[in-house]
């Protein structure tokens, strides 16, 4: 039993250190902030954080099936913009049209109100997962590498974004973003439930912040299941060694779809919240990049091989707070913005460099390469 | 033998199979049957198409032409799982394991337990352990992920894998080749249960005494056809070996020259690492091969990393002619002299998408440069000598030597240190899964190096091969040399009780316990 638990412990030395750091590091944070250990800082850390940790998922998948995902930002904003007109929320609903070679083509009107708003949701969260869908296809049937596959597809994603929303602009329901960035208690008092969350039970949960709830359910409903599952292990094994997966007889084309179509669910989870919180769709490309390259560390620092086969998405959660929280501490200690990207990364540096440290300890130099 | 019993019998039957790759023939009308029940041996050289045959059996490659039955209908498997979903079920040469997965992931891989549609890791996991024990290893811990095995408990897991699915039809390609002795016996067991089970089991080895020990019946293969089958007995061990390569061989192992106590040239002092190694002392002379023996890891693969330098921590003295050294790294290593055959081809002894030239020239870069560039004249010199010399049979130099089969691909590897001029060569286990007649120039030429003044360490799992071909055979336990054997007292029966760690020097030793 105690064997069984050195060697799980072993086997996730990455994940341990990157919760262990975090935990350090917000520690920290809360301990320097004037108003630290309140829900307010937390709401506040809890709607910067939420984007980037779907994304650090949506990168996870195709990682560990080793591809890189070079569209998951684009997915985002892409979705974003989507969202910008669906979730209006406006009463009479929304009148659609497109405009496009000159042409005006009715598309007629989208229904408000709340079951207009879940509708918008299920379509943005679809189209993401279709994004990846189809990233999977041409990565699969088209036999052309993630990498360049993705940083294809991302263009295209990105343009229609920016057909979309040439300009930022758009609307969300106001109901639905007070709803979704705040703690429990104004979600309840938002949607009138338990007693306007009023209810003397609900006092103790009231604080928690809805986009770590919301992060936790996605987790437990979608990745924990999927880890479990058939194909989610046979984008482990493809990720291992592909040859020997297909010796399995493992179905492997269907497994490296899904791990796209998941990644741009994910992305696509990412980009609504994300115009939800700002309440608006915009088509920034040096946004969309970033968050790309941010995932990808994220995912490093969450202890994924880059080489495919191990590692979790929920590392990659903690990966993606612990970048966040390194961006926290510029605005307590007031370092000159400027600055901020070669502090970032340094730390990044010095933050992967731990999970390196291993190297040391080994004595067969074989290993290293293994 | 007579065709009629056997097509009636038979529960795999092959007609007319034939295969070409890039117009090359692979198969060539082949017929070939095998029963219930029976152990089938598949003997021949490499490059004879058993590879071939197997994969098509197996789904894995589709045959250009013929027919397959199987348990008396037609069948064509177009992939691995088709023909595992018919009960054919094959163990690789090249294990099919992720590494990345534990040992019961790998396991059930293709059909594991479920419930509520997810895979449940607890029945997964006591199938694992159930699938172990009947192969007699439940000291697998399950949750080990494979990579960290090492490569004998590798194809335990690999054949735990295939026992897990059921098999009507078991192939076994080299499937022993890793295993450790006490293993093998294990593996034996197993497939005389699953023989008494009917189970068809198709077994393809280079081992002689394994095919002598284990097969009912064999059928022995040359360039792509099939040459005969037989039942057990019916042939001896000479005739098989003539049967595989076509013309005679006159004596497997070339002589021992004598001579005089040489000047040692490796000169080991009590080299000790980690746990693994405890106090070797050794020396190597100019002109001699060594051989390492014992079970296998009992520390003799770490034995040879210490010398080339891939192992940190090392404590002792090593001397080489005289000078003491201390290499930190393969590449002070090579400097001082010394070069090393690895384990592991496919990974550490080559670069498989890159050419046989490239992958030739590698470790000598230096030699044929002059300042930052590669002297391309020299260079083609090199590899055409280093080609003839060891008879590599290749179609051009510019060809990835992943299209070489696995005896070339040593000689390449070979080949590519002997162009460093080393005065110590270390070999770990060099004529693993490699065809007989490639076994016999790689002595032949072990020989020759010796002769021209090399140091040689050779480790073997194969008995047969330390007596054949070493002047001196150390014999490992638990990290430290038990016994030194030479000359007269070179014997398979002194290896194997040293190997064990009983005293049986004197045969009356052996007598006097039994008293």
């Amino acid at each position: 039993m105690l064997d069984d638990i050195a060697i799980r412990v072993r086997q996730n030395v990455g994940i341990v250190t990157a919760v262990l750091l975090f935990s350090i590091l917000y520690l920290l944070y809360n301990l320097s902030h004037p108003k630290g250990f309140s829900s307010a800082v937390l709401v506040q850390n809890g709607d910067e954080i939420f984007a980037l940790a779907m994304l650090a998922m949506a990168q996870t998948v195709p990682v560990l099936a080793s591809g890189l995902d070079l569209s998951v930002g684009a997915v985002m904003t892409m979705v974003g913009c989507f969202a910008s007109y669906l979730l209006t929320g406006a009463a009479g609903g929304t009148p659609l049209h497109l405009d496009i070679f000159g042409l005006h083509v009715g598309l007629g009107t989208f229904p408000g109100g709340v079951s207009g708003i879940l509708l918008g949701i299920v379509i943005c969260l679809a189209t993401g997962a279709l994004a990846g869908f189809i990233n999977g296809c041409v990565v699969v049937y088209g036999r052309i590498q993630p990498i360049i596959a993705t940083l294809a597809t991302g263009a295209v994603y990105i343009g229609i974004a920016l057909f979309l929303r040439p300009t930022p602009g758009g609307k969300i329901d106001e109901d639905l973003n007070w709803a979704l960035t705040n703690s429990l208690g104004d979600f309840a008092a938002t949607v009138h439930i338990f007693d306007d969350g009023a209810a003397s039970w609900f006092a103790p949960v009231a604080w928690i912040p809805v986009p770590f709830v919301l992060l936790i359910l996605i987790a437990l409903l979608v990745w924990v299941p999927f880890r479990r599952s058939v194909i989610g292990r046979a984008v482990y094994a493809v990720g291992s060694a592909e040859g020997a997966a297909y010796m399995s007889g493992l179905p492997i084309d269907r497994a490296k779809i899904a791990a796209f179509t998941l990644a741009g669910f994910f992305a696509g989870c990412g980009g609504l919240f994300l115009a939800i919180q700002t309440s608006s769709g915009n088509a920034d490309i040096p946004q969309a990049g970033a968050y790309t390259l941010n995932s990808i560390a994220s995912v490093v620092i969450g202890g994924t091989s880059l080489l495919g086969g191990t590692g979790s998405a929920i590392g990659s959660i903690f990966g993606a707070m612990i970048l966040r929280v390194i961006s926290f501490f510029f605005r307590i200690f007031d370092i000159a913005p400027l600055l901020q990207p070669l502090f970032e990364g340094l730390i990044l540096l010095a933050a992967v460099s731990i999970g390196a440290l291993g190297v040391l300890r080994v004595k067969n130099t074989l290993e290293l390469f293994r | 033998m007579s065709d009629a019993v056997l097509t009636q019998s038979a529960f795999l039957t092959l007609s007319g199979i034939s295969k070409r790759y890039a117009g090359v023939r692979a198969l060539e009308g082949v017929d070939f049957a095998c029963e219930r029940g029976k152990i089938h041996a598949v003997l021949g050289e490499n490059g004879a198409g058993k590879s071939t045959l197997i994969k098509i059996i197996a789904g894995v490659v589709q045959p250009d032409a013929g027919t397959i039955r199987l348990g008396g209908s037609d069948v064509s498997f177009a992939t691995p799982s088709a023909a595992n979903a018919a009960g054919v079920v094959c163990i690789f040469q090249e294990l099919s394991l992720m590494p990345d997965l534990s040992v019961a992931d790998n396991i059930s891989i293709a059909s594991p337990p479920r419930r509520f549609g997810l895979i449940d890791a607890r029945a997964q996991r006591r199938r694992a352990e159930q699938l172990l024990a009947e192969i007699g290893c439940e000291d697998v811990n399950p949750l080990m992920r494979v990579r960290d095995l090492p490569l004998s408990r590798r194809q335990v897991v690999e054949i735990a894998k295939a026992l897990g699915k059921k098999p009507q039809l078991l192939i076994l390609d080299e499937a022993t080749s890793a295993l450790t002795s006490a293993d093998v016996e294990k593996v034996y067991a197993m497939l005389a249960r699953l023989k008494a089970e009917g189970v068809a089991i198709l077994y393809i080895s280079h081992r002689m005494h394994e095919v002598e020990a284990l097969a009912d019946r064999a059928s022995v293969f040359r360039n792509g056809r099939h040459i005969e089958t037989f039942d057990k007995g019916k042939r001896s061990t000479a005739d098989i070996v003539q049967l595989m390569i076509g013309r005679d061989i006159a004596t497997q192992y070339p002589p021992k020259p004598a001579r005089e106590v040489p000047k040692p040239v490796l000169d080991i002092e009590n080299l000790s690492w980690d746990r693994h190694l405890d106090r070797i002392s050794l020396r190597v002379g100019a002109g001699e091969i060594v051989g390492l023996g014992g079970l296998d890891g009992q520390g003799q693969k770490s034995l040879l990393l210490a010398l080339f330098g891939v192992l940190r921590g090392v404590s002792g003295k090593v001397t080489i002619e005289g000078r003491e050294v201390r290499p930190g790294s393969p590449a002070a290593a090579k400097s001082v002299g010394i070069a090393l055959v690895p384990e592991d081809r496919k990974t550490e002894g080559l670069m498989l998408p890159m050419s046989i030239a490239d992958n030739l020239v590698i470790a000598s870069l230096d030699a044929i440069s002059t300042g930052p560039l590669v002297d391309r004249a020299r260079e083609n010199e090199m590899i055409k000598r280093a080609i003839a010399r060891l008879q590599i049979k290749i179609g051009a130099p510019g060809d990835a030597v992943s299209t070489l089969s696995g005896g070339n691909q040593q000689k390449v590897v070979l080949a590519k240190w002997l162009m460093t001029d080393p005065r110590i060569i270390l070999l770990n286990d060099p004529t693993r899964g490699i065809d007989v007649g490639t076994k016999q120039e790689l002595y032949r030429l072990m020989r020759e190096l010796a002769d021209q003044g090399a140091a040689i360490l050779f480790y073997s799992t194969d008995y047969d091969e330390l007596i054949g071909c070493c002047d001196r055979v150390a014999i490992m336990y638990d990290g430290r040399i038990v016994r030194e054997l030479q000359g007269d007292d070179l014997t398979e029966t002194n290896i194997i009780a040293s190997a064990l760690n009983i005293d049986a020097a004197t045969p009356g030793a052996v007598g006097a316990a039994h008293a």
